[in-house]
């Protein structure tokens, strides 16, 4: 049950970034061993590349995208609120933040289908 | 007419009873035009429940000392119209302010709460005494703009209830300790504002902060801590290059 | 460390971080049309001074704030505290530094 007084957009924004900073750092290593992979031969990152191109690995990939795209908006609007003289809560960034995350992800989507 | 109408309707109230271990008891409460949430709970102690435990002095929103959970929300119950908080239903839910440990059935130990009050250096340093004159302070200066912004605070621990840094951290100083050192580092006429800035920068400072904003979403005065413990960040910064505060 | 030295190396990557980002997200929308192939990778990266300049950073911003912000979480979350936490941050950090600039030579240095 969320409490209802968490339930603002300025909470939401947080549990976006906190979820996707997260994520995206369990899977930094991983990234870096597979692109390590073209230490050992061009083939084995060729391997590696074909056998992920498949659509559970593509939903993942996109998973990533967007969960990237919503940590650098939300990281973007935390800096803009401490950095920049607002007094105010400036909640339209949080909407624009989703929706930057929401095109990016579709355009991945276009792109890849 | 309405009087009369209003007088027969009931609200079903229900009330945190006992300590950290008990139960919500429910009373039936007469419901009134312009009745608010410590006018329900008065009621419920004169005429249900003699032994209820709560706060409040002023009833009418300086003290700072009323504040309750009211469903699921904490509220300055004096200021806190029942029209505004309790649905087509009539029903409202009382309990203690969250983040403090809790004394009996809605009187929670404030004592933490002021204790962080004072590790945040939240005291005014004198460089004067009463036979100096007055210190001239411009009113249009920037400094004196930001601390204007923040000194209303009445102390009700309000934010401090609404925060998940502090219900997480049990270190963090919480929204109100570092609103009033931000008050203090941006009073010229404070004695030891470096001191301020240190104390409001140490571990469990400032920087614990997320710009959650639930402190600004239910300050019942208006203010926005959110936006002085991003000062008290960005000072830090200064302070840490050496060109912080004299 | 104190709060502001950390909180300052998390914002200062971060502010590193932001514009490599936008670069490497470009790149991907761009990059994953009609599927990835190793040639298509190393083609642009090998040799590159450029690309391993843009890599060699984004993978030092990354190793510095990912473990910051995980140590935040970690704090806040669980009752792990103190200075076995702060070795683990700095090994974290160390551990992704490491595999970064495996990965980094890996795509830019020519075989």
């Amino acid at each position: 049950m969320i409490r209802p007084s968490r339930n603002h957009p300025g909470f939401w924004a947080f549990v976006a970034h906190r979820v996707s900073g997260v994520a995206l750092a369990l899977f930094l290593p991983l990234h870096f061993l597979a692109l390590g992979l073209a230490l050992e031969s061009d083939a084995a990152l060729d391997r590696f590349l074909s056998a992920a191109d498949n659509p559970v690995f593509k939903i993942a990939e996109w998973g990533l995208v967007v969960l990237l795209t919503v940590h650098l908006c939300a990281g973007l609007r935390v800096m803009a609120l401490e950095f920049l003289p607002w007094r105010d809560s400036r909640k339209g960034l949080i909407g624009l933040g989703a929706v930057t995350a929401v095109a990016v992800g579709a355009i991945f989507l276009l792109r890849v289908g | 007419m309405t009087a009369a109408r209003d007088e027969r309707e009931r609200l079903s109230v229900e009330v945190w009873r006992g300590r950290d271990e008990g139960r919500f008891e429910t009373f039936a409460v007469p419901h009134r035009a312009n009745q608010t949430v410590l006018d329900v709970v008065t009621w419920i102690q004169r005429h249900a429940a003699p032994a209820l435990a709560y706060r409040f002095a002023c009833r009418v929103g300086v003290c700072g000392s009323c504040a309750m959970t009211v469903n699921g929300r904490p509220r300055w119950t004096c200021r806190t119209h029942v029209s505004k908080v309790a649905g087509a239903d009539r029903r409202l839910r009382i309990e203690p302010l969250r983040n403090l440990p809790r004394i009996k059935d809605l009187a929670v130990d404030l004592t933490p709460f002021f204790e962080k009050w004072q590790r945040a250096q939240g005291r005014f340093t004198p460089t004067r005494n009463r036979a100096d004159p007055l210190a001239p302070v411009s009113p249009e200066s920037p400094a004196r703009k930001a601390a204007d912004a923040g000194i209303e605070c009445i102390n009700c621990a309000v934010c401090h209830a609404a925060c998940d840094v502090v219900g997480w951290d049990p270190d963090y100083l919480g929204p109100a300790a570092l609103n009033r050192a931000w008050t203090l580092v941006n009073d010229e006429r404070d004695g030891d504002r470096r001191g301020v800035l240190q104390a409001a920068a140490a571990g469990g400072g400032c920087h614990s902060c997320h710009t959650h904003g639930s402190c600004v979403e239910h300050c019942p005065v208006g203010l926005n801590p959110t936006a002085g413990i991003a000062g008290l960040k960005r000072r830090s910064l200064l302070d840490l290059v050496g060109s912080g505060l004299p | 460390m104190s709060p502001a030295r950390l909180y300052l190396l998390q914002r200062a990557t971060a502010l590193i971080l932001a514009p490599l980002v936008l670069v490497h997200l470009g790149l991907i929308l761009i990059a994953v049309e009609g599927g990835l192939t190793a040639a298509e990778i190393l083609g642009r990266t090998r040799g590159s001074v450029g690309w391993a300049a843009f890599y060699g950073l984004f993978v030092l911003a990354a190793a510095i704030h990912a473990p910051i912000g995980l140590r935040n979480v970690i704090h806040e979350h669980t009752s792990w505290r103190g200075r076995s936490l702060g070795f683990a941050t700095i090994a974290l950090g160390l551990l992704l530094a490491g595999l970064g600039a495996r990965a980094v030579i890996a795509v830019v240095a020519v075989p």
